[in-house]
């Protein structure tokens, strides 16, 4: 950044989130805009929409359709908030771009000329796509050995936060990215307000930590915590979307809009801080290697939380990128028992199913059987917890049927021996639903970060 | 007297590939010590022994009375390949919520 010239604040900066995953809910960023319009002081809105698998749906999508390949839900994020943000002067920060930034920013311009908002400048964010930036042979080197020869869909390194900022301290009004770490997106908006240097690793962990604790929406609010009785949490259908009042110092409070659902206090803010992680002390991103093993956590006020003692370490030397290929045809089929002996005649259409895949030269299709209602979350593929654990009688169960198969056929042969259970199988089966899906792998990697040049544009 | 952990600690599953990471955080700081104790890798690489972790790592955060649970290899694939309903392992910390704890005299 060229910070000769430029004013940075040193006042209170606020970052909403409007979503924390694609198919997060539609008016979660509602109450947080009015909140930081009520405020009143510099505020940026994000949207984190992109899972590992999302980038590789998106790239499909843009092979088939190449005006196609960004977020699909951009509309229904950003049509009921993006006239309030526009005249609050609240930029949007989001990774809505996934494999086609160009293109989610003319899908904005044209959602603004719709909603009549005055002409937008937005940024693209771009540099990830190592199809697209790297040769062969270096992509190759990249590769894990399990990998080679597989057909690659998508390959992404996640990148920081300095482009982010660049483009907000050019005045846009929408930045989309494609893959980027996800606590970038709140940490680029923080370097353009505080001038935060990029070597000033304890603010950039704390930045990077604000971003972690914001970047999965409601899972800090009081969303994944419930348990009735045991840990309430007030109106979840109404639940509050997060909001970070970061200073210049880099400390900053977790909290929500008044008169919403949810809660924000010293146990959700804990889980959310350790979701994910690995070693405490090295939480390793593009921008810093952010450390909480000293973090505090404490309650400053009703469901507002203070965060300090985050401590930073310098930026690892390489970028983490994510390699989708083509994997697997997921075959899942399901009957119910119910009554009198009924988890001894699911035992037995399981059992049918698979000396009839045997039957049929399918034995070694990798099959598991579950029991749900009776053991099947908690019990692994091979079937280890179900030896170990005698099923209980229940009146109530369903068994579901799950197959990994190497083409459709074998998994439409599989499916078509669930559904022969209504006559070939148990008494009283019924109910029987299947699904055939095509399931995406990834795999991760490390690029060095001179391979790469991430950049900036505006997007007329 | 045994009881289960989930009446002491609250957790919160993530996943990254192949590998489960668990949070147990206490609900009151005078169980710290007896979490500590109690809740170790190997009674956790014993409750997860049907998903054969190849290492099971603990991290200690006192100043939040919480711990993290590194779980190697436990998702059979994760969401790449498992045939879990689960993909994720999201309900696993229920799991570990499960262990028993014993209260005795020192750590009523």
């Amino acid at each position: 950044m060229d910070r000769s010239d430029r004013h940075f604040s040193t006042g209170t900066l606020r970052i909403g989130c409007g979503a924390g995953f694609s198919g997060d809910r539609w008016d979660g960023a509602v109450p947080v805009v009015a909140a930081l319009r009520a405020a009143g002081g510099p505020a940026v809105l994000l949207f984190e929409t992109l899972a590992e698998r999302t980038l590789a749906l998106a790239q499909l999508k843009r092979r088939e359709q190449p005006d196609h390949g960004w977020e699909p839900s951009l509309e229904r994020f950003l049509a009921p908030v993006l006239r309030d943000c526009v005249e609050a002067g609240i930029p949007i920060v989001s990774n809505f771009g996934a494999a086609n930034p160009t293109g989610a920013a003319q899908c904005v311009h044209a959602l603004a000329a719709r909603l009549g908002v005055r002409p937008l400048k937005v940024a693209v964010i771009e540099g990830d796509d190592l199809l697209a930036a790297l040769p062969s042979d270096r992509l190759k080197q990249l590769l894990p050995p399990a990998l080679k020869g597989e057909a690659l869909v998508s390959a992404n390194a996640y990148l920081g936060a300095q482009e982010i900022a660049m483009a907000l301290r050019e005045g846009a009004d929408v930045v989309v990215t494609g893959r980027v770490a996800d606590p970038a997106l709140a940490l680029g908006p923080m370097l353009a307000h505080f001038g935060w240097a990029l070597d000033d690793w304890e603010r950039l962990a704390c930045g990077t930590m604000a971003g972690h604790l914001l970047e999965c929406g409601a899972q800090v609010t009081g969303g994944y915590f419930a348990d009735p009785g045991i840990k309430d949490v007030p109106d979840l259908a109404t639940v509050g979307y997060p909001i970070v009042e970061m200073e210049s110092d880099g400390r900053f409070v977790v909290t929500k809009p008044q008169g919403t659902g949810g809660r924000v206090d010293r146990q959700t803010v804990t889980e959310q801080l350790l979701y994910e992680l690995h070693d405490p002390a090295a939480y390793l991103t593009p921008d810093v290697v952010a450390d909480i093993s000293e973090t505090e956590v404490v309650e400053v006020g009703a469901d507002r939380v203070r965060v300090s003692g985050v401590r930073g370490h310098p930026r690892p030397p390489t970028l983490k990128a994510t390699l989708c290929y083509e994997g697997d045809w997921l075959a899942e089929g399901e009957i119910s028992y119910a009554g009198h002996n009924a988890t001894a005649r699911a035992q037995l259409a399981a059992s049918i199913v698979r000396e009839r895949l045997h039957l049929l030269g399918l034995a070694s299709v990798r099959l598991r059987a579950d029991l749900i209602g009776v053991a099947s979350a908690f019990a692994d593929d091979a079937g280890l917890w179900h030896q170990r654990n005698d099923a209980p009688e229940r009146e109530d169960v369903r068994l579901r049927l799950a197959a990994s198969c190497a083409t459709r056929a074998v998994a439409d042969t599989v499916m078509r021996e669930v559904l022969a259970l209504y006559t070939c199988g148990p008494a009283g089966g019924g109910g029987v639903r299947t699904q055939v899906t095509p399931r995406l792998a990834s795999d991760a990697c490390l690029v060095p970060r001179e391979w790469l040049s991430p950049r900036w544009t505006l997007i007329a | 007297m045994n009881v289960p952990l989930h009446t002491l600690a609250h957790a919160r599953t993530g996943d990254k590939g192949n590998r489960s990471s668990i949070s147990v955080i206490a609900y009151d700081a005078r169980h710290w010590a007896l979490l500590v104790e109690q809740v170790t890798e190997s009674r956790v690489a014993a409750l997860f022994a049907h998903r054969r972790p190849t290492h099971v790592q603990r991290y200690l955060l006192p100043r939040l009375c919480a711990m993290n649970f590194v779980l190697d290899d436990v998702l059979d694939g994760g969401v790449n390949g498992s045939l879990n309903l689960d993909t994720h392992g999201k309900c696993l910390s229920s799991l570990l919520l499960s262990l028993p704890i014993p209260l005795t005299d020192a750590h009523p």
